[in-house]
């Protein structure tokens, strides 16, 4: 009997087991919603996967009756272009400040206390100030996503820059580097597919913060409808919308680690020289 | 191509004294080893060199100008490890110190020029044995390679002084050989002046003309940090009868 430890299922038994778990879920669904719809065929806890279908092409393919636009679609977008506004901009503070308090050592005497007591700030806490500030349209909650992961970006960055060795910098030095140089041509290119990973991790954050800005106030965007059919115990909507919600993150997880495998293959070589 | 002047060097980190009464004077072109224990602060003497710290007290004084306060290009260095960039490739990373002297402001080239100095690489790199891994990023060459792209990365800009801190350490005896005849190869065509810290009493005087032993003359039983090491022997080496590999023997890259 071979230890457990060295047993390797083949590339199709990879595949099989990892499709099982799902398969397990939709199996369990299936049964206990047919139960409950046997017994009373207006439940509404657990839409058969018809009612979710005939569901779907309402919200995803007849436009809506007072706007005239398509809910699915209208709302995916609003919701990206918030996402994006706010990863983007988290993103560039990170960058900026990361690499500031990472390198130069009077930047990170003077910022480091200050960002360690911001980054304990839960941001929830700040959603009714931004509202109050900046009022309930887009900036709030684009706000609310950048005062959420920029913190983080900025912290793990710095982090990254101090665990360059030591020796590069002054490598650099004696190769007549200037401050500036340093960072343009040896830490920003070292750090970018570690700002990647980073933001991989943020994705969850970010949508947890933008599903709960929109939730609370807006009149569009994915969260605010699933937050919006709660109201009529639309499951049939909302499922599938957390479904849909979990597939765009999980895409743009996937296009960040091509992007990074594509940009950045010297950081895939395994042990860095 | 550079005479160094050490006078009354002193580092001490608090209560540890790690150097003391240092003094030094080397000429143009020499090849200094530096051997000891561990911790006897031959690396530290060398960082001191580097300008990568400041002593306690003393000047050190290159053609009779202190040293300047940051290193530059004027003293390159090779170190054990981590001397060159896991991002560019071979050629990349010794056209780096090309650009970087082409364009001090932004550190890049572009179009001609930069076509120019990558060009110019490639020829250093064939120079040092690397001229069939100029596309190799760092963790794809061996250690033995990586240490020649080090080599050729800190000649790029023809520095007068050449720092080496155990550069030789973590290789196998057989790629050492080639990286000794290698670096006298290379000192002897430069005419430039070497400080190699080494643990290899053997490598020291292979290498050397000069041998510089740091020891600590003074010792306090109950303050092992009171008292730091100093030059203990200063021991010049015949170069012409030593068991170098000449030029010819000198192999390509493992």
């Amino acid at each position: 009997m071979r230890r457990l430890i060295n047993l390797r299922p083949s590339r199709q038994g990879t595949f099989f087991l990892g499709a099982l778990p799902f398969a397990i879920v939709l199996v369990i669904y299936f049964v206990f919603s047919s139960l409950r719809l046997a017994e009373n065929p207006a439940d509404k806890l657990m839409p058969a996967f018809s009612t979710m279908g005939e569901a779907i092409v309402r919200v995803a393919a007849e436009p809506e009756q007072r706007s005239g636009t398509i809910v699915l679609w209208a709302d995916t977008g609003a919701s990206l272009v918030r996402l994006a506004l706010g990863l983007g901009i988290a993103t560039a503070i990170g960058l900026v400040f990361g690499i500031l308090n990472g390198l130069i050592v009077y930047a990170r005497v003077t910022l480091a206390p200050f960002v360690g007591v911001l980054s304990m700030v839960p941001p929830m806490a700040l959603l009714p100030i931004l509202f109050i500030m900046l009022g309930l349209e887009e900036t709030s909650k684009v706000a609310l996503i950048v005062i959420g992961v920029a913190p983080y970006l900025m912290r793990d960055l710095a982090l990254r820059v101090e665990e360059l060795p030591g020796e590069q910098l002054v490598k650099a030095q004696t190769l007549g580097a200037s401050t500036w140089v340093i960072v343009a041509r040896v830490v920003l290119p070292q750090i970018l597919p570690r700002l990647i990973d980073g933001l991989r991790l943020s994705l969850g954050p970010a949508w947890l913060f933008l599903i709960a800005a929109e939730a609370i106030a807006s009149t569009e965007g994915l969260g605010y409808r699933i937050f919006l059919m709660r109201r009529y115990m639309a499951m049939d909507v909302i499922l599938p919308y957390v479904a849909w919600i979990t597939f765009l993150a999980a895409i743009s997880d996937w296009v960040l680690v091509q992007i990074s495998r594509r940009a950045f293959g010297w950081a895939h070589l395994g042990r860095g020289a | 191509m550079a005479t160094l002047r050490v006078e009354n060097l002193w580092m001490e980190y608090g209560a540890q004294t790690v150097l003391e009464r240092v003094n030094l004077d080397v000429a143009d072109g020499a090849f200094c080893a530096l051997v000891g224990a561990s911790g006897c602060g031959k690396s530290t003497f060398l960082r001191l060199l580097l300008s990568q710290e400041r002593p306690t007290r003393g000047t050190i004084l290159m053609d009779g100008q202190p040293l300047p306060q940051d290193p530059g290009p004027d003293r390159g260095v090779v170190f054990q490890r981590y001397s060159v960039f896991p991002h560019l490739n071979a050629v990349q990373n010794v056209a780096l110190a090309l650009e970087i002297a082409r364009a001090p402001g932004l550190g890049r080239l572009f179009g001609k020029a930069r076509r120019a100095a990558l060009s110019e690489a490639e020829v250093m790199l064939a120079d040092v044995g690397l001229g069939h891994a100029c596309g190799h990023y760092p963790a794809e060459l061996s250690g033995g390679m990586q240490q020649r792209l080090a080599i050729a990365q800190a000649l790029a800009r023809k520095p007068r002084i050449l720092l080496l801190d155990e550069p030789f350490g973590a290789l196998d005896p057989g790629t050492r050989t080639q990286m000794h005849g290698l670096i006298s190869r290379l000192w002897r065509e430069t005419g430039m002046t070497v400080f190699m810290v080494t643990h290899d009493i053997r490598e020291a005087f292979a290498l050397g003309t000069r041998v510089l032993v740091f020891d600590k003359t003074r010792h306090d039983p109950q303050a092992p940090g009171a008292y730091g090491a100093t030059i203990t022997y200063d021991l010049p080496v015949d170069r012409s009868t030593s068991k170098v590999p000449s030029a010819s023997e000198e192999k390509s890259a493992p």
